[in-house]
């Protein structure tokens, strides 16, 4: 194998409801930092039916060459036909390095190609960087429950692979005046050798809470004590006009549904404030929350982990300092309500 | 009759596992060695098949001699035959150097009775990568179908399975060709308790054990560390944060405190 005939860091660009998926254009930020270091091309590979008209917003976050395999095949993911077109393009093309989302088909993809190609797969990576001279992808993850974080390397085989958590790298502001090259791609596929069909795709609205797109999450723990205590986090979340979050004892105790779990084994979240009320603060925990803008915890024991993961905390019972908080809010609230109204008022005037 | 393979592996209880602040390692002699939390849920569909429909439940690990607690724990479960495979060969094997260990056994096994579905876990807590699953389905050419929260059917006689992949706001229904793998999420079922039954024939029970030798057509170059693309160079504990502003004063001053950090984000409220 020579290394120098690989080049370019890719990005596998999820389709997500015909959207680009957010953490496709959060890796291209970050595999933007990986070309200039080794002054190559970053290229996203596109595969869906009926992309091509996005692939220029690719351009506008960081691309600079985009893959494009359009085909009504490609309508929703499945391993089989997805893994054809991006091993074909690797075949062609042979990157350096590839990225994908660490979400449910993204690390369904990259563990197929990983197997197949073959070489190395790092799994929900946390910190990536780049040798300059040698190339080597220096990809950390957390492991052991996030009890330790690991640095994995893969020395011996092109390309170098990684799965990279959402909400972890940053998107580039988009850039209206960058351009690209748009390489359309071709693989024959025939949908009656296909071993799998999607039959239906249910959309559970209901428990849809979507607590990962929320500016303000509302998170209660077990120190709420009981399914009734833990209403005063939805109490607390309805004043703020915020979605609820909750640890993992919770979820399990069921007070209330898994959708709702914040952490590692559940939604990664960075909200412009969260709120840790009776959550101890095990890594678990932090590690889903701890990259919001303004993290504030209320726990009534003093030593509690939580309280170094937070920006402002405060010593004491939830459920004193709780429903003093939501009785303030009810009055404070209304009157930015009401400044803002007359701000906008004298604007139309 | 249906033949289902369910892959296990015996993981430390993370939870509960302890660092050594001195080497910032951990010590996994505090922790105590379980089967994988996913793989119980794993054992756990597979019988609950063979109910249904009939058939065998084999159930499959890689790893050192302890290990065959993991197998016993699965024959609690309800699996009926335990094969481990489990030499220094293995030793240091990544996702890849794993997944082709277990396909070999899983030929092996296939050619003494075929596979029809193969089950494993959504991932391991040690590892947590959740890899090896669509690693094996990859190896064996059948399509892998991953984070499986329901089992609608299993026909064999047509040969084909229905069921519900998880998506992040709902699930899709997925119709594969047999033989193929699921990885199941643990909300697929609740793991019943083991009759008694079951629980003698565990303590009792002995798995079929295979060293690499005993495997066919392996390449060795294949296998455990020399097998492995990828490399662990460095381990640390991660950073501890800074710890943050605890607010002073009576209960009323730090709640008017807090109010007013709050509001200081006033486009959130208007
Ligand atoms: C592999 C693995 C994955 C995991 N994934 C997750 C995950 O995704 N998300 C997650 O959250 N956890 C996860 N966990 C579990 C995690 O380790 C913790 O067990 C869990 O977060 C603890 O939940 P808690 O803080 O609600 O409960 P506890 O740890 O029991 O904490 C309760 C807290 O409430 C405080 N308290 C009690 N009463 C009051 C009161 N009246 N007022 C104020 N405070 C009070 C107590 O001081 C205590 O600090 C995972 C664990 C493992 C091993
Ligand atoms: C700190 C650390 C980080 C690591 N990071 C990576 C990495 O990024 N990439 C990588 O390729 N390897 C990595 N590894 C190596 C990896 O943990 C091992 O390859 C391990 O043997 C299998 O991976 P897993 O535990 O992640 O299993 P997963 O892929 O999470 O397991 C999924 C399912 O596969 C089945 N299964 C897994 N292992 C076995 C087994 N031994 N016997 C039977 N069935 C099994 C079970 O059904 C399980 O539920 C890392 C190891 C360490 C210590």
């Amino acid at each position: 194998m020579n290394f120098d005939d690989y080049r370019g860091i890719w990005i596998y660009i999820e389709v997500k409801d015909g959207q680009i998926a957010p953490v496709s254009l959060e890796l291209l930020g970050a595999g933007r930092v990986l070309a200039d270091k080794r002054k190559t091309e970053l290229a996203g590979v596109f595969i869906g039916s009926g992309v091509k008209a996005l692939a220029p917003t690719l351009f506008q976050y960081g691309a600079d060459v985009v893959y494009v395999y359009d085909d009504p095949i490609f309508e929703h993911y499945r391993t089989e036909p997805y893994m054809r077109a991006l091993l074909d393009c690797c075949h062609k093309h042979k990157p350096e390095v590839i990225l994908y989302g660490a979400t449910p088909s993204g690390k369904d993809l990259a563990s197929a190609i990983a197997t197949d190609l073959p070489t190395g797969l790092t799994a929900d990576t946390t910190i990536l960087d780049i040798e300059e001279d040698t190339g080597l992808l220096l990809a950390s993850r957390p492991a052991f429950g996030g009890n330790i974080m690991a640095t994995i390397l893969c020395k011996k085989y092109r390309p170098q692979m990684a799965t990279v958590r959402p909400k972890v790298m940053k998107a580039l502001p988009p850039d209206p005046s960058r351009t690209g090259r748009v390489v359309e791609e071709h693989i024959e596929l025939h949908e009656e050798e296909m071993r799998t069909k999607v039959l239906q795709i249910v959309r559970e609205t209901a428990k849809k809470v979507r607590i990962d797109e929320a500016d303000i999450v509302v998170a209660g723990g077990k120190g709420m004590g009981s399914k009734e205590g833990f209403q005063l986090i939805h109490q607390l979340a309805e004043v703020l006009g915020g979605a609820v979050g909750a640890s993992r004892d919770v979820v399990e105790a069921g007070w209330i549904d898994h959708h709702h779990q914040v952490g590692q084994t559940g939604v990664t979240v960075t909200p412009k404030i969260y709120f840790a009320i009776g959550i101890s603060g095990a890594i678990q925990h932090v590690v889903g929350m701890q990259n919001s803008d303004l993290i504030i915890a209320i726990n009534k024991d003093p030593n509690a982990p939580i309280f170094q993961s937070c920006h402002y905390g405060i010593v004491g019972d939830a459920f004193e300092i709780v429903p003093l908080l939501i009785e303030r809010l009810k009055e404070e609230i209304p009157k930015i309500k009401a400044a803002a109204d007359v701000k906008e008022e004298i604007r139309h005037a | 009759m249906l033949h289902i393979v369910a892959c296990i592996k015996q993981v430390p209880d993370t939870k509960i596992i302890k660092m050594n602040p001195k080497t910032n390692t951990m010590d996994r002699a505090s922790a105590p060695a379980i089967l994988n939390p996913y793989d119980a849920h794993a054992v756990e569909e597979a019988v609950r098949l063979k109910k249904k429909y009939g058939g065998i439940v084999s159930v499959l690990t890689m790893g050192p001699p302890p290990a065959v607690k993991a197998i016993k724990k699965c024959i609690e479960l309800g699996a009926d035959e335990g094969y481990m495979i489990s030499d220094r060969a293995f030793a240091g094997a990544d996702t890849l150097a794993t997944s082709y260990a277990l396909t070999k056994a899983l030929e092996k096994i296939a050619k003494h009775r075929p596979i029809d579905l193969i089950i494993c876990g959504k991932m391991t807590i040690d590892g947590d990568t959740g890899q090896v699953g669509p690693g094996i389905a990859r190896r064996l050419n059948i399509p892998p179908l991953t984070g499986v929260n329901k089992v609608v059917e299993v026909n064999k006689e047509k040969g084909y399975a229905i069921v519900h992949r998880k998506l992040e706001d709902g699930y899709e229904v997925v119709k594969s060709q047999l033989p193929c793998l699921f990885t199941v999420e643990k909300d697929i079922n609740d793991i019943s308790f083991a009759p008694l039954p079951n629980m003698i024939k565990a303590a009792r029970y002995q798995p079929t054990i295979w060293t690499a030798d005993d495997l066919e057509d392996v390449d060795r170059k294949q296998l455990g560390l020399k097998g492995s693309p990828t490399i662990v160079s460095k381990v640390w504990a991660p950073p501890k944060p800074e710890g943050g502003k605890i607010l002073t004063g009576t209960k009323e001053e730090q709640v008017n405190e807090l109010l007013s950090i709050i509001l200081e984000k006033k486009e959130l409220f208007s």
